[in-house]
């Protein structure tokens, strides 16, 4: 083994000459392709969902968000199937209860052995228990804020879909209408919708089949109705918007050039690859609804009787708030929780998946 | 002698506002072009940024439906026809590897997208095994084929690019400066293989680039444009040591050549100015604002394209004094 | 005053990235004289802006210095404060950049632009600089300078922006002007026109360049002395004679050998160089050459080959020019 220098001399005299160099002169023979190939790895596939969720994964707000609202659902949705109280039951003797607090015969019941489930939050003036009803309350609001997003998204979308891809008078005509739908008041258009829609719903309800009209409420129907008409019009405009950035893309022209016709170009190119945006959106739509529901039941233009909803319970506590502050806290603070993590949730969701904080 | 691709008098203004409704502006992207491409040949467009030569491209595939003028394929007059049958004759490979790509698609759906919209697959495992075959001959395997976009080099997104091409088993392919956008090591294997292809397969180009070696070296012919018309149009070499139009030989002297001994002697002729705005080309010769043998006529009359020597055609008052 | 305006000795610079480290300048020594003109080329991910950047601090983050000096006539850049630098850049250094629309501020008059400099590194005032801004104007061919002066960066062509690019550049009449990849964005007409004004200046003002591009046309008609970098390392050094006549590493050989080239006349079909460009993240041991080389040696798989000189003004860092190499390509085993 010679450790000779090499014949030639090194240029820079601060460079390390590995004098301690084996050089075997084996090492000289050529390579095979296969030890090359070697050394040519492709790195590990990251999907954009693999690589949002990855992101979504370190946003510590987001996950915890996440949680709140998994939690959210359970308590709607979940619980009120163990809890001994019903919503809508009237406890006789027991109105008006503070939290914890028993009633008369309650107490006699207990002494006698039996076990009284406690009432968490009370009971209300009808001796409904108040947690209950809040459990109920906030599944109406969860399930108003989904169907309503979901409603907005499949409108919205396509409307704007279609406006940004077509271009030209199609859009025009479109987004104008778009415009005149924003100037109109929405509160008016459920009242008037509400008082309309009673009397020929209620004559529906009696039809065989459509019995669930009463237990929804006509309020309730009237709120979907207006969703459906007028508060798809942001997420059109989004759609819009990115659908008129990507369609310049080359992607977008080379599926032309393969003779895709319009339906499969904004289907499978121009939506799908807007869906970051389109979760992101429907994400914060959510608690949007939800909190317009609320408000519209506080306002009682939402569920009717018994259905409770956290602002129709939130309503009615209005009248005991000195004597039975807590009647109003409990709706309030629930409404406050759900819609808080239903945004930070849409806020973490936009920061995973947006593509351009992509580094 | 069979002419595949014929464009008469093409013509794409796109609309660039209007001072009122009654005066509107056009950008001339393509102002009265016309050329023929023989089957198996590879006609090369060059020009600068804004000469016409991408939109000319498209528009030869209605990508852009033209303003004016015939596009005639194989014989048959195509300017207004339903295009689906044609798709998949006639291609287009892109010049933006990064931009042209679906990121949302994985490799094997957007080779085989176009298998899909012509139904040339009855089965599942036939789509499977023509997407395989196809990623092989562009020299990629079907480990690719699960893959997005974004995992792969540039050069390696060209070559997808290409292999969706050629998923409907085209005549003719419109190449829009399909290696302008690679590294320069790269840029010689795609070419290689657009070369191989046309072999193999019999194709058609229409090679479309502003790098006048690259071009020359793939193309059979030459066209020149300028400001959306074509100024000279001739075989290849011809062109690049004998041309005959003052824009095309500024054009080839400008370039540098990567031989120092060569480059040192080489006399530039080096235009003055910039290029005039689209939307208002000067009158008559459209070059002559730069050109140093501009006179009179080259103000009031547009020079005429016309052949001039065996197969080579020029448009300039002057160029045979 | 050290006898080198620019020495960059042994640099190693890496960015520290979420996906890993990403080894951008692997060892590299740059030494230039006053008044040479150096090419560096190299494609994407070769390291040659990086280079440039890093002889003005200008390395953004997550980029750090690992080891090595950068010295830029005496001075020592890597230790320098930024207070310090600022003083250096745009006074004795200065770039321009690839694209000319977004280095200028659109919404400043060229005019402008061009005092700003002036103010910040002289003490002329408003007036001064205003007339020493026209003169720039004047020097790098704008027609109608004043004019020129009261326009803004979008009513202006794509030449004319790297032309006020340029002026800019010269306003405090630097020692050395950087620039990175100058004419990449503009048509080749357009290109000429620059690289004429280029090389005008060099002679009139005697500057120093360093030319960052990857087209090897346009360090053959403009550098003296040409670097060759891949994966972060100069592969290869000498003069524009020797490089393009006598190339000894297999990639300026692979390079040279697959550009189509304008004066050829007869088709010969191009020689690429197989393989793709080495992943940064994850370069190989050895020579980060090596898998694409067709006379890839064992060695070349396991080792770093250390520069070797091919004759005076001219080095190269490559295996085969060891001697045991030379022994095996006699005997016939390698190739």
């Amino acid at each position: 083994m010679n450790q000779k220098q090499p014949f030639a001399i090194n240029m820079n005299p601060d460079q390390k000459v590995p004098l301690s160099f084996h050089l075997n002169p084996e090492d000289f023979a050529p390579a095979s392709d296969s030890e090359k190939l070697e050394l040519v790895t492709m790195r590990e596939s990251v999907s954009f969902w693999g690589d949002g969720i990855r992101r979504f994964r370190k946003n510590k707000l987001a996950m915890a968000s996440l949680v709140v609202v998994i939690f959210m659902m359970f308590f709607a949705f979940v619980l009120p199937r163990f809890y001994p109280y019903n919503y809508a039951q009237q406890i006789r003797g027991s109105e008006a209860l503070a939290p914890f607090e028993y009633s008369a015969p309650e107490q006699a019941a207990k002494d006698a052995g039996e076990k009284i489930f406690p009432h968490m939050l009370g009971t209300d003036t009808l001796g409904r228990d108040i947690m209950a009803r809040v459990m109920m309350g906030s599944s109406v609001s969860i399930l108003v804020g989904l169907v309503a997003s979901t409603i907005i998204l499949i409108i919205g979308s396509i409307y704007g879909a279609m406006a940004g891809y077509f271009g030209g008078w199609v859009d025009t005509i479109m987004m104008r209408l778009v415009d005149i739908i924003y100037t109109v008041p929405d509160i008016l258009i459920i009242i008037l919708l509400s008082v309309t829609l009673k009397h020929p719903l209620q004559a529906l309800a009696t039809k065989p089949g459509f019995a669930w009209i009463n237990t929804v409420g006509v309020g309730l129907i009237s709120i979907f109705i207006v969703f459906s008409l007028l508060y798809w019009v942001g997420m059109a405009r989004i759609v819009r918007g990115q659908v008129l950035a990507l369609k310049e893309l080359e992607f977008v022209s080379a599926a032309k050039a393969l003779g895709a016709n319009h339906n499969r170009i904004i289907r499978k190119h121009l939506l799908t690859n807007c869906i970051g945006t389109l979760i992101v959106t429907t994400t914060l739509q959510i608690p949007s609804s939800i909190f317009t529901e609320s408000f519209l039941s506080f306002l009682g233009l939402g569920v009717s009787a018994p259905m409770p909803s956290l602002g129709s319970l939130a309503a009615t506590a209005l009248d005991g708030i000195y004597s039975y502050p807590y009647r109003l806290f409990a709706p309030a603070f629930t409404i406050s929780v759900i819609i808080l993590a239903f945004n930070l949730l849409g806020d973490g969701l936009r920061d995973a998946f947006d593509p351009k904080l992509k580094n | 002698m069979n002419k595949l691709v014929e464009v008469q008098n093409l013509k794409q203004y796109f609309p660039a506002g209007s001072n009122s409704l009654f005066n509107k502006r056009f950008i001339k992207a393509v102002d009265d072009v016309s050329f023929s491409i023989n089957k198996g040949e590879t006609l090369g467009l060059v020009g600068e940024s804004g000469c016409g030569k991408t939109t000319t491209g498209k528009s030869t595939i209605r990508l852009h439906e033209p303003t004016a003028g015939k596009i005639i394929y194989d014989g048959k007059d195509i300017t207004k026809v339903n295009m689906l049958p044609y798709r998949r004759k006639m291609q287009i490979v892109f010049q933006d590897p990064y931009a042209s790509l679906d990121p949302r698609m994985t490799v094997s759906d957007i080779v085989g997208e176009a298998i899909d919209i012509h139904k040339l697959a009855s089965s599942k495992a036939e789509r499977k095994d023509k997407v395989i075959t196809i990623l092989e001959r562009v020299g990629l395997n079907s480990e690719h084929a699960n893959r997005f976009p974004h995992e792969f080099s540039g050069g390696q997104r060209q070559r997808i690019g290409i292999a969706r091409s050629l998923a409907v088993d085209p005549e003719f392919i419109v190449c829009d400066e399909p290696v302008s956008a690679l590294d320069v090591s790269i840029q010689a294997q795609i070419i290689n293989m657009f070369e191989d292809l046309q072999d193999e397969m019999g194709l058609t180009y229409l090679f479309i680039a502003h790098d006048l070696s690259v071009v020359k070296h793939i193309s059979n012919r030459i066209g020149v444009m300028y400001l959306g018309k074509l100024v000279e149009l001739a075989d290849s070499l011809e062109l690049a040591f004998h041309s005959l139009h003052p824009y095309t030989k500024s054009l080839v002297s400008a370039i540098p050549v990567p031989d120092p001994r060569i480059s040192r002697q080489q006399k530039r002729i080096v235009l003055e100015g910039d290029v005039p705005s689209p939307l208002d080309p000067p009158s008559g010769c459209r070059f002559r604002t730069r050109c140093q043998y501009a006179t009179k006529i080259c103000a009031e009359q547009e020079p005429e394209f016309k052949e001039v020597a065996s197969d080579h055609f020029v448009a300039c008052h002057h160029c045979c004094e | 005053m050290s006898e080198y305006l620019v020495n960059i000795q042994n640099l190693k610079l890496s960015f520290f990235t979420p996906a890993g480290e990403v080894k951008a300048l692997n060892d590299v020594t740059i030494q230039m004289k006053q008044g040479d003109v150096l090419g560096i080329v190299g494609e994407s991910g070769s390291g040659k802006s990086v280079t440039a950047y890093s002889l003005m601090g200008l390395v953004p983050e997550p980029g750090r210095i690992i080891s090595g000096s950068i010295e830029f006539d005496g001075h020592p850049m890597h230790t320098m404060t930024e207070k310090e630098l600022r003083q250096i850049r745009g006074n004795e250094i200065s770039i321009i950049f690839q694209d000319p629309m977004t280095s200028l501020n659109p919404v400043f008059t060229v005019g402008n632009q061009i005092e700003e400099v002036i103010l910040l590194h002289t003490d002329k005032n408003r007036k001064q600089a205003r007339e020493r801004a026209e003169e720039l104007l004047n020097l790098v061919g704008i027609n109608e300078p004043r004019k020129r002066l009261r326009q803004y960066p979008h009513e202006l062509s794509g030449g004319m922006r790297q032309r006020v690019m340029i002026a800019i550049a010269l306003a405090c009449e630097p020692k050395l002007l950087i620039a990175d990849e100058p004419t990449t964005a503009l048509d080749v007409t357009i290109q000429a026109q620059i690289l004429e004004l280029m090389n005008d200046l060099k002679e009139k003002i005697g500057m120093s360049i360093i030319m960052i591009t990857h087209d090897l046309g346009v360090v053959a008609s403009m550098c003296e002395k040409i670097a060759v970098m891949y994966a972060g390392k100069i592969v290869e050094y000498g003069t524009a004679d020797e490089i393009f006549y006598n190339p000894h590493h297999e990639y300026t050989k692979g390079l040279l050998l697959s550009i189509p080239k304008l004066t050829a006349t007869d088709h010969e079909k191009l020689i690429p160089i197989e393989g793709t460009p080495v992943d940064m993240l994850m370069p190989p041991k050895g020579c980060p050459f090596a898998p694409r080389c067709n006379s890839c040696m064992k060695i070349c798989l396991k080792e770093m080959p250390p520069y070797t000189d091919v004759n005076d003004d001219h080095y190269s860092a490559c295996w085969l020019l060891q001697k045991q190499a030379y022994k095996m390509i006699k005997d016939g085993v390698a190739r």
